[in-house]
This record gives structure tokens, sequence and C-alpha cells, in this order.
């Protein structure tokens, strides 16, 4: 066959191959539960060490992505707070802020008397391969690093937290 | 010189001495007319830098994340930082994405320079084109150089045509 036949129809299948990838890896699947929570090592809040999800193999997790710009953020924060000190050692509770000026993050813990561990994930990187629609958004991972549960938007009580974290909290919260 | 004199002399040249070292220092402390400027605006660098949650230019948005990014430019505008140490904070704070144009070193150079490789390429193509229709044409007007000579009864009016054109 002729040379120029044959890398002509190659250039047309491979733009053809290209085309398709782009049009499966564009879509917007979320997590599903059972599937391993994506880990990334980040650099703590304050600033001064790093840490990732992998920290706390073994344990329950219930990771909420927040943001200091975000109004529904702070509506929340009160009561993640008083579900962290509640149900400390049953279910551990780790933040990730997100697309946020480190100052201001500071400062929304300050106020909120956010005790818990917080990572910081600048330009956003986690939260995309976490495949979030927004902030807040809150994942229940079980011991073995599994999304158990995902939780779009804001908690509006303590109550609806706990509603949210039942397996863990009826799990007996891992070791 | 009298002994009075010398010491007039000598206050005046140490008071000229601290008067010079005071107006040294205070024009470094205190900004010049010039100096008292902005070095950049928030509208300047909304062009250049990116809104990191809506994933347009800054300028184009009004989300609250956006508005926070423009607060912290005016802080550092007012901190009397320039264009390139504010981008360089933002950098330190949201990372390079947070640039509108990419930086011109490691993989980011390719941005600049693959347009340029596509453009020489397209010239290289486009010149070699011009080049190969050239020459086919030129041999064409060859083969036209290579018709026979008139023969017989046309090379006889020929030379008779040629004859009175020439007088």
């Amino acid at each position: 066959m002729n040379l120029r036949i044959i890398l002509s129809v190659g250039a047309v299948l491979g733009l053809i191959a290209f085309l398709s990838w782009g049009l499966l890896s564009s879509g917007d699947s979320e997590l599903e539960p059972g599937r391993p929570v994506p880990v990334m090592e980040l650099p703590t809040l304050p600033a001064g060490g790093e840490g990732s999800l992998a920290d706390y193999r073994g344990k329950w997790v219930l990771m909420n992505i927040w943001a200091s710009w975000c109004e529904p953020c702070r509506e929340e924060s009160p009561a993640l707070e008083e579900f962290a000190v509640a149900t400390r050692g049953k279910v551990r509770l780790l933040g990730i802020d997100t697309r946020d000026l480190s100052g201001d993050a500071l400062r929304f813990m300050r106020e909120f008397g956010i005790s818990y561990p917080q990572l910081r994930d600048p330009d956003g990187a986690y939260a995309d391969r976490l495949r979030t629609s927004g902030v807040p958004e809150t994942f229940l991972i079980d011991p073995e690093g599994r999304l158990a549960d995902r939780y779009k938007g804001p908690f509006r009580d303590l109550a609806s937290i706990r509603k949210f974290a039942a397996p863990a909290l009826d799990g007996g919260g891992g070791q | 010189m009298r002994p009075e004199v010398a010491d007039a002399t000598k206050g005046r040249a140490g008071f000229g001495v601290a008067l010079a070292v005071v107006l040294l220092v205070f024009s470094g402390l205190v900004p010049s007319a010039s100096g008292s400027e902005p070095k950049t605006s928030v509208a300047q660098l909304e062009d250049e830098v990116m809104c990191v949650v809506c994933g347009t230019l800054l300028g184009l948005s009004q989300a609250p994340a956006a508005d926070r990014q423009r607060e912290f430019i005016q802080r550092e505008i007012d901190r009397g930082r320039d264009r390139e140490q504010i981008k360089a904070s933002l950098v330190e704070e949201y990372g390079p994405g947070v640039l509108a144009m990419p930086e011109g070193a490691g993989i980011d150079l390719w941005a600049y320079l693959l347009p340029l490789i596509g453009l020489g390429l397209g010239v290289a193509g486009v010149a070699w084109f011009v080049y190969r229709w050239r020459r086919s044409g030129s041999d064409d007007d060859r083969d036209d150089d290579r018709h026979e000579p008139p023969a017989g009864p046309d090379a006889e009016r020929l030379e008779r045509e040629l004859a009175d054109f020439r007088g």
C-alpha cells in the first residue's frame, strides 16, 4: 500500500482516538461509595508540616472540604466543631481548606474555635481529584480508606452530622 | 586663622554634614512625589490573574473568592509591593495556576515555544510549496525552450519578417 495512504489513515485514526479519549475523560463521574478515596500529601494549616488522609488509615474519618470565603461553610462550622469534640475517639474530623488564602483561613479557624486538624489545598488540586461539586462538601471514609458516603452542602446542625456519620458511630469508630 | 573663626567654620561644616545626613535618611524613608504613586493597581492585575474558583480571569469574576483575591491584592498594593511581587505572593498562596499567563520556564515555556515552532513549520511549508511550484513552472518553460526551431517555409517567412523589421 502506498506510504502516503498509510500515513493519512494513521493520522485520521489518531485524531479519532484523541477525540474519543477527550470525551471519555471529561465526564464528571463522581467518586462512588466503596471506592478508595484519593490521597494527596498537603501542607498543614497552620503551616509547619504535611499530612494526608493516609495518616488516618484504620479510623473512620469525616473529611470536610471548606473555604473561608464560603458563606455556607460558616453556617456549618460550629456544628462540625461540636461534633469533633463530642465524637472524639470514634470519628476523626479532618478539614481541607481549598482555594483559600492562608491568612483568611486562619482567621476563620480562630473565629469558630476550630480544634480539629486542617490541611491546605491551595490550588484546589485535591478537591478536583475528589470531584467535589463545590464547598462545603463532606466525605465519610471508612477505616480502609474507602468512601462510605458524601454530603454536598452545609450541615444544618449537629443532628444532621450525626445522621450522616451514623455508619461510623454505629460501627464502633475503628481502632 | 583665629580660634573662634575656626570654631565657627567647623560648626557650619558640622551643621551641613548633619543636614545632609538627615536629608539622605529621610529621602529613603519618606516616599517622593513619584514614589507615593501606587506601583500597580487591582485593575491591572485582574487581567493577569485567574479567579481560583471560577477558572476565568479575575476581572471577569464576581465570586466571593474573587473578592477575597482582590482584597488581598489591594492589601499588597497598600504595602507598597509591585506587580511582580504581588504575583509571587499569589503564587505562594494558590500555586502557579493563579497566573493567567504561563511562566516562561520549565514546562510552561512550551506554551510560548509551540506557537513559534508551529509558525516556523507553517512558513517553511509554504516556502517549500512555493519553491516546488515555481520549479515546476520553470521546468515547463524549459520544455517550451526545447521546441524545434521552425523549418522550411516557416523559417523562410521568419527570416523575411526579421529582415523587414531590421529594415
